[in-house]
C-alpha cells in the first residue's frame, strides 16, 4: 500500500494497537493531523503540550501500555520537555512524535525550528531525526520497541513536515533488531543461586523495592517471595502499592520522610534486598552512613543502576519478575525470629502520625485518611509534588500496583491533574483522585477542561494551605522562617474556577464537613470534581530525615 | 585518578558523537581525548576515549555507554595488550643556530618536516602516545608555537 508519511504514522499506531494519542496540533504536524481525522483510536487533545505528555504519562503508569504523544515543532516540542524528563526519570514508556521544519530548511533558523533531538537526547531513552520516509516505519517498531523493553522510557521521533507528506510502501516491520540494544531478562543462575544464599544465612534482611518492581509486573512475584522468606519489606516512593501497605510486614515507605520503623530497620539491616529500586539520594540520605552492617543484593534490568551509588555484594542483572521466579524456586526462609520481634517493636512504638486538631481545623493529612477510608483503598491516587505527594504517599494505604502514580524522580509540578487524566482514561473502572496542592494544581489548571470535555470524573483534592508548603517547610526548619515567595495566599477561588469550566467545586473549612465533601464528589460520575479543603497552613510533613543526613537526625514532629 | 583507554564501537549514523559527547558532558566526565575512526564495516564507527578518574567512575562510563542504543560495544583498552598510535604536529621556534639540532632530534624520532620557514620548523612524528609525549618534552625548551595531536587509536594486539 502506497501512503504518506502521514498515513504511515497512523498505519503503524495501528499496528501498535493504540488506544489513546495526546496531543496538540500545529503547523508542520497539520498533515499528521489530516490522517488522524479518520483514524481508529482516541486523540485526546490536551490544552497545553506539558499536559498532554503527562496524561500519555499517567496513561502508561495506570495501564503498563506505552503512552502516545503529538505536538508540533518548535514551541510544541519545548513544551514537551518537561514531560520527556518527567517520564526518563521514572523510566516510563512512552513514544512521542514531534513535527519539524521540512528536512530542507533544518539548520535554517526557520519559523518553529528548534533542534528537538538535540534538546531531548539527555532525557530520552532514545531518539530519531527521521531523514527519509523508507525508515518512518522501522523507526516506529524501534521506538516502540525501545521504550517499552529493557528499563522502559521515552523515545522522541522529529517527524520533518516533507516526510509526512513524502509517500512511500507502508510496511510495517514484524521483527527488528538492533544490534546495540539486547536487553537482559534473564538474571544469571550463579549470581542467583549466591543471593539465596545470602539471604538464608542472613539475620536481619529487609526487602527494598523499587517502581522496577512495578514495571515489570512482579508485584505476585514480589508477595510470593515475602510469603517464602518472611522479610519485612519496605518500598520507594514509585514502589508504592506493590506490596500491601496493610500487611504485618511491610514497614511502607522509606527515605527522607519515610516511616520511622522502615528507615530504622534498613539502617539496622545486616542484608538488603534491593529490587527494581536505584538507592536514590532520597531514599538513602547521607551515603557514607546509610546501610552500616549490610551487604546488598541488587536486582535491576539496569547495569547502569548497579553500584552507582551504593557498592553492591550481589548483583543480579536481569528483569525483576524473571529473577524472583527464580529465587522462589529455590528459596528456603532465613531464621529471623528476632528480628521480626525488634521491627515490629518499632512499628508499634514509632507509628506514623500527626497531632490531631482541636475541633474545626483541617489537617491536611485527615484528608488523605478520610480519601483512603471512603475509598476503601480502591482509588488509583494521583499526586502532584511537595507536601501533598508526601502525605498521599504517607496516609493512604497502597495496596495494589499501579493506583499510587506521582513523579518521583524529577518531582515535577503540575504533573498529577493532567496524569490523572490519562489514567482515568486507562481505568475507567476505578475513582482516580489527583491529591493536590494549591501551587502544583496551578501549573496544569488549563488541563481541567479536557476532563469536562471527556465526562472524566476526576477528583482533584487540594490541599490548600496557602504555601508552598515543602519549601516553606525547609524555610521553616533550615532557613530562620524566612518565608521568601513561598505564600501564595493571593489565590484564585477554586469553587468558582471548577464552575467556570463546567467542572463540580466544593469547598471544605471544617473538619467535620470533610467526608461528606468527599463522599459527595464520589457520588458525581460524569464530570471532574474540585474539592478546595482549607488546611492548616504551616503543617509540616513528618518524619524527615533532611537531606544529607542519616538516620539518626531524623526529626519525628514539631519541635516545641 | 586513572588514564583509561575505552574502545566504543558505534553505529556510523547521524548524531552518535553528540551521544557520546553528550554522556560525559552530562555526567561530569572528562575526556583527554576522543578519536572518531571508519572501520573496516562501512556502517561501524570506532571512538577510542582517553579520559581520566577511578575505577568506580570508569564502571559507571563503560555502562553509561552501553546504554546508547547506537552503541554496538564497549571494550577497556587501559589493561589489555594493545597497539596504540597517534600523531602530532609541532611548529616549534627554530633560529638558523638550533636548527641542526632539532633536525637531529626529528631524525631520532623518524619526524618529518612538514613545514619549514625563517623563523620556526613544523615536525610530524607519529607513534605510540609516550614517544610523542618524550619528543614534545624535548622540543619544549626550544619554543613550541603550535601543537596538535590527533588523539590515539588504539587496536587490541592478536593472541
Amino acid at each position: 500500500m502506497k501512503a504518506n508519511g502521514a498515513q504511515i504514522i497512523i498505519e503503524s499506531l495501528k499496528k501498535e494497537n493504540v488506544e489513546y494519542m495526546f496531543g496538540y496540533p500545529g503547523g508542520v504536524v497539520i498533515p499528521i493531523f489530516h490522517q488522524l481525522f479518520n483514524a481508529p483510536f482516541k486523540f485526546i487533545l490536551s490544552r497545553h503540550e506539558q499536559g498532554a505528555v503527562h496524561a500519555a504519562d499517567g496513561y502508561a503508569r495506570a495501564s503498563g501500555k506505552t503512552g502516545v504523544v503529538l505536538a508540533t515543532s518548535g514551541p510544541g516540542a519545548t513544551n514537551l520537555v518537561t514531560g520527556i524528563a518527567t517520564a526518563y526519570m521514572d523510566s516510563v514508556p512512552l513514544v512521542v512524535f514531534t513535527g519539524q521544519v521540512s528536512t530542507r530548511m533544518i539548520g535554517n533558523d526557520a519559523f518553529q525550528e528548534v533542534d528537538v533531538t538535540g534538546i531531548t537526547r539527555p532525557i530520552t531513552k532514545h531518539n530519531y531525526l527521521v531523514q527519509d520516509v523508507k525508515d518512518l516505519a522501522r523507526i516506529i517498531k524501534e521506538a516502540f520497541h525501545i521504550a517499552g523493553t529493557g528499563r522502559p522510557g521515552p523515545v522522541v521521533i522529529d517527524v520533518p513536515v516533507d516526510i509526512s507528506n513524502a509517500e512511500h510502501k507502508f510496511h510495517y516491520p514484524e521483527k527488528i533488531d538492533i544490534r546495540g540494544y539486547k536487553p537482559k531478562y534473564e538474571g544469571h543462575p550463579v549470581q542467583i543461586e549466591k543471593a539465596c544464599k545470602l539471604i538464608e544465612a542472613s539475620k536481619k534482611p529487609v526487602i527494598y523495592a523499587g517502581g522496577g518492581v512495578i514495571i515489570s509486573n512482579a508485584s505476585k512475584e514480589l508477595r510470593e517471595f515475602v510469603k517464602l522468606t518472611g522479610i519485612p519489606i519496605t518500598t520507594t516512593l514509585l514502589g508504592l502499592g506493590v506490596y500491601p501497605e496493610t500487611d504485618k510486614l511491610s514497614l511502607e515507605m522509606l527515605g527522607m520522610h519515610g516511616t520511622y520503623y522502615a528507615n530504622h530497620a534498613v539502617n539496622e539491616s545486616d542484608l538488603l534486598i534491593a529490587i527494581g529500586a536505584r538507592f536514590d539520594d532520597r531514599v538513602t540520605g547521607n551515603i557514607k552512613t546509610f546501610i552500616p552492617n549490610a551487604k546488598v543484593i541488587h536486582i535491576d534490568i539496569d547495569p547502569a543502576s548497579v553500584s552507582k551509588n551504593v557498592l553492591v555484594d550481589v548483583p543480579i542483572v536481569g528483569d525483576c519478575r524473571h529473577v524472583l521466579n527464580e529465587i522462589n524456586k529455590m528459596i528456603k526462609a532465613p531464621s529471623i525470629d528476632p528480628w521480626i520481634k525488634e521491627v515490629m517493636k518499632m512499628k508499634e512504638e514509632h507509628p506514623l502520625t500527626y497531632d490531631q486538631p482541636q475541633k474545626g481545623m483541617i489537617k491536611p493529612q485527615f484528608v488523605v485518611e478520610e480519601i483512603y477510608r471512603l475509598t476503601k483503598g480502591d482509588a488509583v491516587i494521583c499526586t502532584e509534588v511537595g507536601q501533598n505527594q508526601m502525605w498521599a504517599a504517607q496516609f493512604y494505604k497502597y495496596t495494589q500496583p499501579r493506583t499510587f502514580i506521582s513523579s518521583g524522580g524529577l518531582g515535577t509540578m503540575g504533573y498529577g491533574f493532567p496524569a490523572a487524566i490519562g489514567a482515568q482514561l486507562a481505568r475507567p473502572d476505578k475513582r482516580v483522585i489527583d491529591i493536590a496542592g494549591d501551587g502544583s494544581i496551578q501549573m496544569n489548571i488549563q488541563e481541567l477542561i479536557v476532563a469536562v470535555q471527556h465526562r472524566l470524573p476526576v477528583i482533584v483534592a487540594i490541599l490548600n494551605n496557602g504555601f508552598l508548603g515543602m519549601v516553606r517547610q525547609w524555610q521553616q526548619l533550615f532557613y530562620e522562617k524566612r518565608y521568601s515567595h513561598t505564600c501564595i495566599n493571593f489565590a484564585p477561588d477554586f469553587v468558582k474556577l471548577a464552575e467556570a469550566y463546567g467542572a463540580a467545586g466544593i469547598r471544605v473549612e471544617e473538619k467535620e464537613d470533610v467526608a461528606a465533601a468527599i463522599k459527595k464528589a464520589l457520588s458525581i460520575n460524569d464530570r471532574p470534581i474540585i474539592i478546595d479543603f482549607v488546611v492548616n497552613r504551616e503543617e509540616n510533613v513528618y518524619p524527615m530525615v533532611p537531606a544529607g543526613k542519616s538516620v539518626k537526625d531524623t526529626i519525628m514532629r514539631e519541635l516545641a | 585518578m586513572r588514564q583509561y583507554v575505552i574502545s566504543v564501537k558505534v553505529e556510523n549514523k547521524f548524531g552518535v558523537l553528540a551521544r557520546v559527547a553528550g554522556l560525559f558532558s552530562a555526567r561530569g566526565y572528562n575526556i583527554d581525548s576522543l578519536t572518531v575512526s571508519a572501520t573496516e564495516q562501512d556502517n561501524i564507527s570506532v571512538m577510542t576515549i582517553v579520559v581520566r578518574g577511578d575505577d568506580r567512575v570508569i564502571e559507571q562510563v563503560k555502562k553509561q555507554l552501553n546504554k546508547l542504543i547506537d552503541v554496538i560495544k564497549v571494550t577497556d583498552h587501559t589493561d589489555l595488550p594493545c597497539v596504540q598510535r597517534e600523531i602530532v604536529l609541532i611548529k616549534v621556534n627554530a633560529p638558523a643556530s638550533k636548527r641542526a639540532e632539532i633536525y637531529q632530534l626529528g631524525e631520532i624520532f623518524r619526524a618529518d618536516i612538514a613545514d619549514i620557514s625563517p623563523k620556526s620548523i613544523t615536525l610530524g612524528v607519529k607513534g605510540e602516545p609516550d614517544k610523542i609525549d618524550n619528543f614534545i618534552e624535548l622540543l619544549r625548551p626550544y619554543g613550541i608555537k603550535e601543537l596538535m595531536r590527533t588523539g590515539r587509536v588504539s587496536l587490541v594486539k592478536e593472541q
